[in-house]
């Protein structure tokens, strides 16, 4: 099926991918509540929250360039030392853009 | 179900102060609303169109990949899949939620939902690893996050030339350092965390690799989470860490 991106068809899509993206913010919590929650299950649903940073930043690093990879790295780097969020991502953007003009 | 037993109560003044938490991050976000309104304008969006999918979608991967696929006509079930694959976070995300969420009334829970992105999740979850309950970081900082999407939208769709390119500043790596940031922030890892995180990083390298694509931040969370399933934390190590992690 497919939608001609008229002034209707365009506002069809947009009410769609709202609904998908809604549906996404929503079924985790409207799916937890129907479950019985052991301390098994809490184990999983912690670990899991700190891993989804993980699996979004590794891939990131591998897939990204070089000013990517600098960009991570000094975060990383800043953050263990200093402990402070804000100026650990300053300096890592600063560096990524560094680096590209560098390269 | 009785009142009493949402007992949860999201406080104002904790709101605006969590909406000024997350403000210097969201003029970040204000930069990639800007590269999505120039996209959106040049696959044909009017900008009251393009205006409008920022406000309502509110996410901002899933919207350049649509963009993406925008043309003349649009296969529906593609764009859905696409979507739901590159939200799919979104499941994960409101489940580790829950423990904070089952305590507000059904109401304002999903109403809170339909602010969540990463960056105010990043922080609201490790409050919470912290022993601090932040559900206002969800709707304050969310509610920042929004506004600065929809400021960046409108900027990109009149102004878009201005920031042709924003890789050359970095900015493209804002979302990135800013959730590794909050990774690596507080309390001290335990060996249960860090064999969960590689357990997670190699899952979402080996999805990302050879699993279709946008596959790859469900599969390394499941992953990481199925270590947690498994290997328990010490019922006595669950004492709250109130140090002075707040930034």
């Amino acid at each position: 099926m497919t939608i001609e991106t008229t002034a209707v068809g365009t506002l069809a899509l947009i009410a769609i991918m709202t609904a998908v993206t809604v549906a996404t913010r929503f079924g985790g919590v409207f799916i937890m509540s129907y479950l019985r929650i052991s301390p098994r299950v809490e184990s999983f649903i912690n670990t899991m929250a700190s891993s989804v940073l993980i699996a979004i930043v590794v891939p990131m690093a591998f897939a990204g360039d070089v000013g990517a990879l600098a960009a991570l790295s000094v975060t990383a780097i800043m953050m263990l030392v200093l402990k402070k969020p804000l100026p650990a991502i300053g300096a890592g953007i600063a560096a990524a853009g560094l680096v590209r003009y560098l390269m | 179900m009785s009142a009493a037993s949402f007992s949860y109560q999201i406080q104002p003044c904790k709101v605006r102060q969590e909406f000024v938490r997350l403000f210097p991050i969201s003029l970040f976000v204000v930069a990639f609303g800007a590269a999505f309104g120039l996209a959106a304008t040049q696959k044909g969006l009017e900008p009251l169109q393009a205006l409008l999918m920022s406000g309502a979608v509110f996410a901002g991967a899933s919207q350049f990949a649509a963009i993406d696929m925008w043309s003349g006509q649009v296969s529906v079930l593609p764009l859905m899949a696409v979507v739901f694959a590159i939200n799919s976070r979104h499941l994960l995300m409101g489940a580790s939620l829950y423990p904070m969420l089952k305590d507000l009334s059904p109401g304002k829970r999903y109403g809170v939902l339909l602010l969540l992105t990463d960056a105010n999740w990043a922080v609201s979850a490790q409050d919470y690893q912290n022993g601090r309950r932040n559900l206002e970081v969800i709707l304050g900082g969310g509610l920042v996050l929004w506004l600065a999407w929809i400021v960046g939208t409108w900027l990109g769709v009149y102004f878009g030339g201005l920031l042709a390119d924003p890789q050359s500043l970095g900015l493209d790596m804002v979302l990135g350092c800013f959730l590794l940031a909050m990774a690596l922030g507080g309390k001290q890892k335990s060996v249960r965390t860090l064999t969960a995180w590689a357990v997670a990083a190699v899952a979402s390298l080996s999805a990302w690799k050879w699993l279709p694509p946008h596959t790859h931040v469900v599969a390394g969370a499941l992953a990481g989470g199925l270590v947690g399933y498994f290997w328990l934390e010490k019922p006595a190590a669950v004492e709250a860490d109130a140090g002075g992690d707040s930034q």
